[in-house]
């Protein structure tokens, strides 16, 4: 479980991040969504340890972040980061290995090659286990670091997955594909905290969502409670039309930018 | 989640894992044969090496000469002379070879693995650099610095034949630390930076050196122009004892970081992720290429290119995976050097090139053909 208290994260002048708080549990996906530059990537480094927050405080399963080691943590969340560099040849299964390597010393075990198949298989890129990664285009880039997270927190129990942006450059199926596979790891006990750009998308799988405005918290909650016509303004600056999906309890947001109407 | 309203689509779900036991990820064979061919193309060369010169030691007489030392008779017929020019001239400096080929071999996948950059090498760091500007103002100023100081004689004469190897080593060492403390922001080494800095710093090295290059005498620029391009020539049993403490270190520990090196070729967030305590894998990897480096050109000079060279043909053959490169680069390493060194006593015999100029002549035309042939390949 993640607890985060009045979370405040400065850079020289900068104020990226104000007094944010809140609880994620186990069993839970959470939508973290907000403008560009309202604080979204800084709320996930200050998550994953990437950087130390000014004020407030990180708990992971009750103790501070900044007192566990790191190669505890790596056996109980993986983080799926917005860019990656890997520009060497390595085949694709190598890489999704490169997510056990936390969990074995000198050569994978037999579960360890299992859990890279079906972590492959998850994502739909079994045919591609041999494949060079920079081969790859950018979705199945996208897709086969989605698989390395995957078989990093495999087994674990209660395990994090902190994703930020997971759907960029991913098309419409896999978007969906993708939020089906962390739905399926909530309904196992995971905890998934997902930055999103899509607030439809966000609605549909979303348990609790953090609207984040200029680095502070704007609403948190429940979808159909975060997500209203004037909390979204209060976000994005645009008027939204909410309706009824036709298949689902949740709303449907359609915008209505000036120029539209 | 929100509860359905009414039946939609169906959701995709998680297609079934295959069943256990779960495939191998496909190693080629050329991959899993590197490290043996290596190791047999080494002991070759180690043969070769010891037998070939001024008085020829054919391999059976050189194996002979070898098992009879370990206490096995073979009745394999050999000289006494070939026995001696074996055991006091030709084995040292094999041996030298293997060492000092391993480490720079060694190094060079380190650092290419460190800044993630296939253009690295132990040189940009500050290793080399430092090592040449200590020796070369040894070599020039010595006698100045003697005069002005009467203290140094002491220490001088102390250090003796090892004066110019032990300055050399603090040279590098110096050089590297003083890159190390500059790339440092908020308790991070930021690796961006450090190749800036190592750019930077080897330049102010090399126009120090090119300073005193300048001032300096003609029998002082042929002792810095050896040094330069260096030799394994001054080989001996003594030598190679000196070098070896300081090269155990990093040959056993070195190829051991191949999984960690894997990890930080994602980036240094996503490995500290992956539970990388990524600092001290930059402090392990800088440490150890250093002490390595630093006494190896301390002994032979600088010997450029190879470890450049080296760790690039490793992973044309045997992909990107540190743990092959690693271990492959220290053998292709030892495997060059022995070579190259009998290729240099022996082209102009009885004089001898530098092997630095070898190593960039036969290595550079060679790199380029098979750069050549994996582009023509991937055009195919």
């Amino acid at each position: 479980m993640f607890d985060v208290e009045n979370l405040t994260y400065q850079t020289g002048r900068k104020t990226l991040l104000q007094q944010v708080s809140f609880r994620a549990r186990p069993g839970e996906l959470l939508a973290v969504v907000g403008a560009n530059g309202a604080g979204k990537s800084t709320l996930l480094r200050l998550l994953s340890g990437d950087i130390v927050p000014t004020s407030g405080l990180v708990r992971f399963d009750g103790q501070p972040l900044s007192e566990q080691p790191a190669a505890t943590l790596a056996r109980r969340r993986a983080v799926l980061t917005q860019q990656h560099t890997l520009s060497l040849a390595f085949p694709v299964a190598e890489l999704v290995m490169m997510g056990r390597y936390p969990h074995f010393q000198g050569q994978p075990t037999a579960l360890d090659h299992w859990i890279v198949e079906a972590a492959l298989s998850t994502v739909g890129l079994s045919a591609l286990a041999g494949r060079s990664y920079p081969t790859l285009s950018g979705g199945e880039q996208q897709r086969a670091q989605l698989a390395r997270v995957l078989a990093q927190v495999w087994e674990a129990r209660e395990g994090f997955l902190l994703l930020d942006e997971p759907l960029t450059g991913l098309d419409l199926h896999h978007q969906h594909h993708t939020l089906d596979i962390a739905r399926d790891l909530v309904l196992r006990g995971f905890g998934v905290i997902a930055v999103l750009h899509d607030l439809n998308l966000a609605a549909q799988y979303a348990d609790r969502i953090l609207l984040l405005a200029e680095g502070q918290p704007v609403a948190y909650g429940p979808p159909d409670q975060v997500l209203t016509c004037e909390n979204i303004h209060r976000g994005f600056q645009i008027d939204v039309q909410l309706l009824p999906h036709p298949h689902l309890s949740c709303p449907l947001i359609v915008p209505c930018p000036r120029r539209a109407v | 989640m929100p509860t359905l309203v009414q039946a939609p689509a169906p959701i995709v779900t998680t297609p079934p894992p295959q069943a256990l036991p779960g495939r191998q990820p496909t190693v080629l064979r050329r991959q899993r044969l590197l490290l043996p061919s290596l190791a047999i193309l080494l002991i070759g060369a180690i043969l070769v090496g010891a037998g070939v010169g001024a008085v020829e030691v054919p391999v059976p007489a050189v194996v002979g000469i070898l098992l009879h030392k370990l206490g096995v008779s073979t009745g394999l017929a050999y000289e006494p002379q070939q026995e001696a020019v074996l055991w006091a001239i030709r084995l040292p400096r094999v041996c030298l070879g293997v060492l000092v080929g391993a480490a720079l071999g060694l190094a060079g996948a380190s650092m290419q693995g460190l800044f993630r950059n296939p253009l690295a090498d132990a040189g940009l760091i500050g290793i080399s650099s430092g090592a040449s500007l200590a020796a070369v103002a040894t070599i020039v100023l010595e006698v100045k610095l003697l005069a002005i100081f009467s203290g140094l004689a002491a220490v001088r004469e102390a250090l003796g034949f090892y004066l110019l190897p032990t300055v050399a080593f603090a040279g590098a060492c110096g050089t590297t630390f003083l890159v190390y403390r500059i790339s440092r922001e908020g308790g991070r080494t930021v690796i961006a930076t450090m190749l800036l800095v190592g750019l930077a710093i080897n330049a102010l090295a090399g126009a120090c050196t090119g300073l005193l290059t300048y001032v300096a005498t003609d029998e002082q620029l042929r002792s810095i122009t050896f040094w330069g391009l260096g030799s394994l020539g001054g080989a001996s049993w003594p030598t190679v004892l000196r070098l070896l403490p300081f090269l155990v270190l990093p040959l056993l520990w070195l190829p051991r970081l191949g999984k960690p090196l894997n990890l930080l070729a994602l980036g240094e967030s996503q490995a500290t992720h992956l539970g990388l305590p990524v600092g001290r894998l930059k402090r392990q990897l800088i440490g150890l290429s250093t002490l390595a480096v630093g006494a190896s050109v301390a002994v032979v000079g600088a010997i450029g290119f190879l470890g450049l060279i080296v760790p690039h043909l490793i992973r044309l053959v045997a992909g990107p995976d540190n743990r092959r490169v690693l271990a492959g680069s220290a053998l292709g390493g030892a495997i060059v050097l022995v070579l190259a060194d009998t290729l240099a006593r022996t082209i102009v015999a009885p004089a001898e090139l530098p092997i630095g100029i070898l190593t960039a002549l036969l290595g550079a035309p060679a790199f380029l053909w098979i750069l050549l042939r994996e582009q023509k390949q991937r055009r195919s």
